[in-house]
């Protein structure tokens, strides 16, 4: 196709009936030129339009004319269109024909009381959420329980399968993570503790930190990552795909079969993955306090054995199957809240990744405080 | 076939071969598209329609042949020549493939924003003229597309595709998932745009009666190639099983009647 021939707009407003004389190409290209030559002519006059030199002419240069007309015609005027060839008749008809008139919608400016309920709304979806949370805890439960007295209707493949998914495949990045979190805090200890010569305290820092808080806490907030958005994608999938509606019309409980293998799944294996973060970090941390600090592993051994109460290790684990109901409760609650459009599953994903991250932190605040209120 | 020769032609290709692993899709498919004419591909299910589509639209590579649109090879056209080639057609996709962070206005907008010295004014005006165009009402040009039917969803694709006053459109399965009504309504869109705009349209679809209400022509895949092309009388006299089949099947017949019936009532 050969470049756009120029356009040639021509408007003589000297006798009573205002001619307007358009050439060449009214396209899309040079629309804007051309509105701002027709917008000038004034609604006062009859207008005859002389559209035998256009070549060539799109939806944009018949809108520009259409828009004109309509214009001029409201005006009360006459508009004539001259020596127009049956293709841009055709097209200034469609075009006509389709101009869209606005609809202007009420536009409201947003007062205090808009603000208040806004306000109370968002109070209100979150009482809701927490609410909804707690009522799959129950379900979860109630389930959990109604297995435990029919053992037929359990599926203990699931389990297996989600241990698997949930507990094996995790132990890598678990351990790795947590011998590094060792390595970090027996560097940063040692260098603060040689200032008072007190470097073999390292070990006490080392086992109270990592078996008492940070082993949990960061396997929590990993598998919160890992798990937690797996449970979402795979519930809210099956959701939008509506197998969660064909199960329940086959009889099937989408609560039996989809909640109890996963969150049972979670709650058996955190406390194992808890266990491997404790030692790896110790051992990580043991690592970098030989090197640095040049205790010996068998020092090491004793001083941690000596040193620290097994209650570190105990309020360390029992915190681990709270945290795992509440990652896989926040994972299956948002898979079920999925819509049947993709962007939802996206959202929901990610809330459920920061909804259980930040629900283990709280929860972690709060044993912490009742760790220290009854003493141990 | 002598009054087809005089038309120019529109899109040609040439030996096309896709296959994927070991499953070939086509082998050796020559197809001419004539300007101005609505041609339908029919096929089976799997037997590459939409693949078809794709190659021609430059989203599939095929591993042989040529494809000529507009003109211009497309498989050895440098960067620019391509990017020119792409302004003068218009795709709409199965379900709209409407960009879901943009309002329907806004989608309309995206092809519009590289010409130069377009007015932003304009061609929000513009847009909106597309919507109605293609039957929407003016409000639905401030909704989002998940708010939008899936009726509602193809015709603001079909706006999307027409932005530019494309030459040539391409329509994967326009009428798919719509109901019966609303198929009709869309077949006579398709049909009054291609006329009133002077376009060819390359429709991909399942759906008799749209080759009825809308398609001069029309190409059926079998046998990963192009079978046969013609009018929808042509169609009727073909002894191929897969052809005879699917043009004398029942549902042809009610849809061959439906067509006869509109047509009477004229």
């Amino acid at each position: 196709m050969s470049p756009n021939p120029d356009m040639n707009v021509e408007i003589d407003e000297t006798q009573a009936t205002v001619r307007l004389v358009l050439r060449g190409a009214l396209t899309i290209a040079n629309v804007t030129e051309l509105e701002g030559h027709l917008g000038k002519i004034g609604a006062t006059a009859p207008v005859a339009a002389d559209l035998s030199g256009v070549q060539r002419i799109d939806t944009a240069g018949a809108w520009a004319v259409a828009t004109l007309r309509e214009r001029i015609q409201a005006g009360g005027q006459q508009f004539d269109i001259l020596g127009a060839t049956e293709q841009v008749e055709d097209l200034l008809h469609s075009v006509a024909n389709a101009l869209p008139h606005p609809e202007a919608l009420p536009v409201r400016r947003a007062t205090l009381p808009d603000w208040i309920i806004r306000v109370g709304k968002a109070v209100s979806r979150s009482v809701q959420f927490l609410a909804a949370l707690t009522s799959y805890l129950g379900l979860f439960l109630a389930r959990l329980g109604r297995a435990a007295r029919h053992p037929t209707e359990f599926r203990l493949t699931a389990l297996v399968h989600h241990c698997e998914e949930v507990g094996l495949r995790a132990v890598p990045i678990v351990a790795l993570m947590s011998f590094l979190i060792g390595v970090v805090l027996a560097f940063q200890g040692s260098t603060q503790l040689r200032q008072f010569g007190a470097e073999v305290f390292v070990v006490d820092l080392l086992a109270i930190s990592i078996l008492r808080e940070l082993g949990i806490l960061l396997t929590s907030i990993i598998v919160a990552g890992r798990t937690a958005s797996a449970f979402t994608a795979a519930i809210g999938s099956m959701k939008m795909r509506e197998e969660i509606d064909a199960m329940r019309t086959l009889g099937l409980d989408p609560a039996m079969t989809l909640f109890v293998p996963r969150i049972l799944a979670l709650i058996l294996m955190l406390p194992i993955l808890g266990l491997v973060a404790d030692v790896m970090g110790l051992v990580g941390g043991g690592l970098m306090a030989w090197i640095d600090l040049g205790i010996s592993p068998a020092m090491f051994v004793t001083r941690l054995i000596e040193g620290t109460d097994v209650n570190h290790v105990t309020v360390g684990m029992i915190k681990a199957p709270f945290f795992a109901v509440i990652i896989g409760v926040v994972g299956c609650h948002a898979g079920m809240q999925v819509q049947s459009n993709a962007e939802s599953l996206g959202r929901m994903t990610s809330n459920a990744v920061v909804t259980a991250i930040f629900a283990v932190i709280v929860a972690d605040a709060v044993f912490s405080i009742f760790f220290a209120q009854i003493g141990i | 076939m002598q009054e087809t020769d005089e038309k120019e032609v529109i899109i040609s290709l040439r030996g096309i071969r896709n296959e994927f692993g070991s499953h070939v899709v086509h082998a050796d498919l020559d197809l001419d598209v004539y300007r101005g004419e609505i041609l339908g591909v029919v096929g089976g299910s799997g037997s590459g329609k939409s693949v078809l589509l794709r190659t021609i639209a430059g989203l599939q590579i095929p591993m042989a042949g040529t494809i000529n649109v507009l003109g211009t090879n497309v498989r050895t056209a440098d960067e620019d020549t391509r990017v020119m080639l792409e302004r003068r057609w218009g795709v709409m996709f199965q379900d709209g493939a409407l960009f879901s962070s943009l309002n329907v206005r806004e989608n309309v907008e995206v092809p519009m924003r590289p010409v130069v010295g377009l007015d932003p004014a304009i061609r929000s005006k513009l847009a909106d003229l597309k919507v109605s165009m293609v039957g929407l009402p003016y409000l639905a040009g401030d909704k989002f597309p998940s708010e939008l039917s899936g009726g509602m969803r193809k015709r603001a694709g079909l706006a999307r595709a027409l932005a530019l006053d494309p030459e040539l459109l391409f329509l994967d399965e326009p009428t798919a998932g719509l109901d019966p009504i609303g198929a009709a309504e869309f077949d006579k869109l398709i049909h009054g745009l291609s006329r009133s705009l002077g376009l060819t349209v390359f429709l991909v679809t399942h759906d008799l009666d749209t080759l009825h209400a809308t398609c001069d022509r029309i190409a059926v895949l079998a046998e990963n190639k192009v079978l046969v092309t013609g009018t929808l009388n042509d169609m009727l006299k073909v002894d191929h099983p897969w052809v005879h089949e699917y043009f004398h099947g029942p549902r042809a017949r009610a849809a061959t009647a439906s067509a006869q019936a509109g047509h009477g009532g004229d």
